[in-house]
């Protein structure tokens, strides 16, 4: 299996240099034929597992909790205003 | 050549929860930006989302009334991508495994009952808001709305015309009012819908290539936008071209739908199971509770006023629009009120006066008890039909009983045969011409002699009276 570095990097929008690309390319690819190895076991009668814990059904009520302050809230981003989050224009 | 429309509808319903679906947030509508988020909403490091039980049930519930089979077994799942009002980088959402499945709700278009199948209905967290400032280079960010509750209910592709997706969208929002699950309002954003929409030869079996129309936000551009598309559609067909599988946006000021080109990368969401939450397992006895609770939805609740009340099929289909309509005409009958006397006042006089001042009824001054107490004025020959107009304007306005009024401003009908009598003698008196041509065959000319009477009379002769002694001394 190969894996496409430039498309990968595109989802996850990371710029990366030439050395890079050859770097991780090499280095996804050997996870990638791992799993290939993983494919030879038969799992024909295994469920898949999407969780280890074998626990369902965690949920709480419908009660409102205090939020939290808006200067808390917006101090950890990057850039924003008095009230509001700023990122760069979103062209519709 | 003849061409039919295939189409499916995605409808987002935010659910009317108080909290958030996985924080305790609050969900309050119209509230400062930014001052309704907590670390689990912001998608903050090192947090985990617990799911709110409400929406669980709320998401059941809306199964249960479309028929849908409820999953004992669902999970969610994470769907990635990136954008500004999406603070983790993916949305908490269901993919395989949704809540419920395989349902479908009825609609009628012009007479006709047919299903329409709903795919699936899954949970899913909404996304924040953005806000453009024209002409500036940033935009903003509101996060009071992201994690806020939604549940996507697919169709299937069983739409043929922009008329039954109306139909459709409308017994969806009635369901999901009845339910108190979601408030339907498509202007606010609270029910939001995209379209799946292909054109085909008349009679081909294979689905045209789909595209998709984003941004219809009320029930007027859900038709128009359709309309819209399927013209498009045709049109390229016809010229020789293909549709694009694409996603269009539904431009309400010019009309049409726009190509999303240039945004439209090919998606890759890269589901998964969300690691954060465990499974949902719902058991039988639940699911069984839930249905026992679920109130007598739009379409029983129909054929029943048509049955039980022997209302005409439109008169039932309007009054139970809404649960708020059918409980006040309810509350009117069991006071006493004629069914049908109660249902034309209500659709007439009643939605007139509440539209004028852009109320619902829940906001309506005029207690059903009172419509009921005027109608037995009327059937007792107290007032007349046409004061009674005045008298439930006044009742209206001022949420005085009818009696009241009638009292206070002296509405009592005249049934005095002699008094009606004179102001007849005095207007055939008054208008010799008009006694002739009415003589002379021209008949319609009694509603002219009506009319003076009953002006001369300040509107209170018993109107089947004053018609019967008109008749009789005009003939004389």
């Amino acid at each position: 299996m190969k894996i496409s570095v430039e498309y990968v990097a595109k989802l996850a929008r990371l710029s990366l240099s030439e050395k890079e690309r050859e770097l991780f390319g090499s280095q996804l690819n050997s996870i990638l034929n791992y799993m290939e190895k993983l494919n030879e076991v038969d799992t024909k009668d295994v469920e898949p597992t999407s969780h280890v814990i074998s626990l369902s059904n965690v949920m709480r009520d419908d009660i409102p909790v205090r939020s939290i302050k808006r200067e808390d809230a917006l101090m950890n981003a990057p850039e924003h205003t008095d009230k509001f989050y700023r990122v760069p224009k979103i062209i519709e | 050549m003849k061409y039919e429309a295939v189409i499916g509808l995605e409808v987002h319903a935010q659910m009317l929860t108080d909290t958030k679906i996985f924080c305790g947030c609050s969900t309050k509508f119209g509230s400062e930006p930014n001052t309704q988020t907590c670390p689990v909403c912001i998608g903050m490091p090192g947090v985990l989302p617990v799911l709110n039980n409400k929406a669980l049930e709320f998401a059941i519930k809306t199964g249960l009334a479309t028929n849908c089979k409820i999953s004992t077994y669902s999970r969610f799942a994470r769907k990635n991508y990136f954008y500004p009002d999406l603070p983790k980088g993916y949305q908490i959402s269901q993919y395989e495994l949704p809540i419920c499945e395989h349902g479908f709700i009825e609609i009628i278009v012009d007479g006709e009952v047919k299903k329409i199948g709903i795919t699936r209905i899954h949970m899913e967290e909404d996304a924040g808001k953005n806000i453009h400032e024209d002409g500036g280079n940033y935009s903003f960010v509101d996060l009071n709305r992201a994690g806020v509750p939604l549940m996507e209910i697919v169709s299937e592709p069983d739409i043929r015309t922009p008329k039954e997706a109306v139909e459709y969208m409308k017994k969806l929002r009635a369901i999901l009012r009845y339910l108190g699950v979601c408030d339907g309002n498509m202007e606010q954003g609270s029910l939001r819908c995209d379209a799946n929409i292909s054109v085909r030869p008349l009679g081909q079996k294979e689905y045209g290539t789909r595209a998709e129309v984003k941004n219809i936000n009320s029930f007027k551009f859900v038709e128009k936008a359709l309309e819209y598309e399927i013209k498009r559609q045709i049109k390229v067909v016809e010229e020789g071209g293909k549709v694009i599988q694409e996603t269009r946006l539904w431009d309400s000021n010019k009309g049409i739908t726009e190509s999303m080109r240039g945004k439209e990368e090919a998606h890759d969401y890269r589901y998964f199971p969300e690691p954060d939450l465990v499974p949902i397992t719902v058991e039988q006895k639940w699911i069984d509770e839930i249905k026992a609770s679920l109130p007598e939805l739009p379409d029983i609740k129909r054929e029943r006023f048509a049955s039980e009340f022997g209302l005409p099929e439109y008169d039932a289909d309007l009054l139970t629009s809404e649960k708020s309509i059918a409980d006040w005409f309810e509350a009117a009958v069991k006071a006493g009120g004629q069914p049908k006397a109660v249902s034309n006042w209500m659709m007439g006089d009643l939605m007139r006066l509440l539209n004028e001042e852009n109320k619902t009824i829940e906001k309506c001054p005029l207690k059903p008890s009172q419509l009921a107490d005027m109608l037995r004025l009327m059937d007792k020959g107290t007032i007349s039909g046409k004061i009674a107009k005045t008298v439930f304007e006044n009742m209206y306005k001022t949420g005085k009983d009818a009696e009241a009024i009638v009292k206070e401003k002296g509405l009592v009908q005249v049934s005095d045969e002699g008094a009606i009598e004179k102001a007849v003698d005095e207007v055939i008196a008054k208008n010799p011409k008009e006694v002739e041509r009415y003589k002379g065959g021209e008949e319609k000319l009694l509603g002219f002699f009506v009319g003076q009477v009953m002006k001369a009379m300040k509107g209170k002769a018993n109107p089947q009276m004053l018609n019967e002694i008109l008749k009789k001394k005009l003939s004389q």
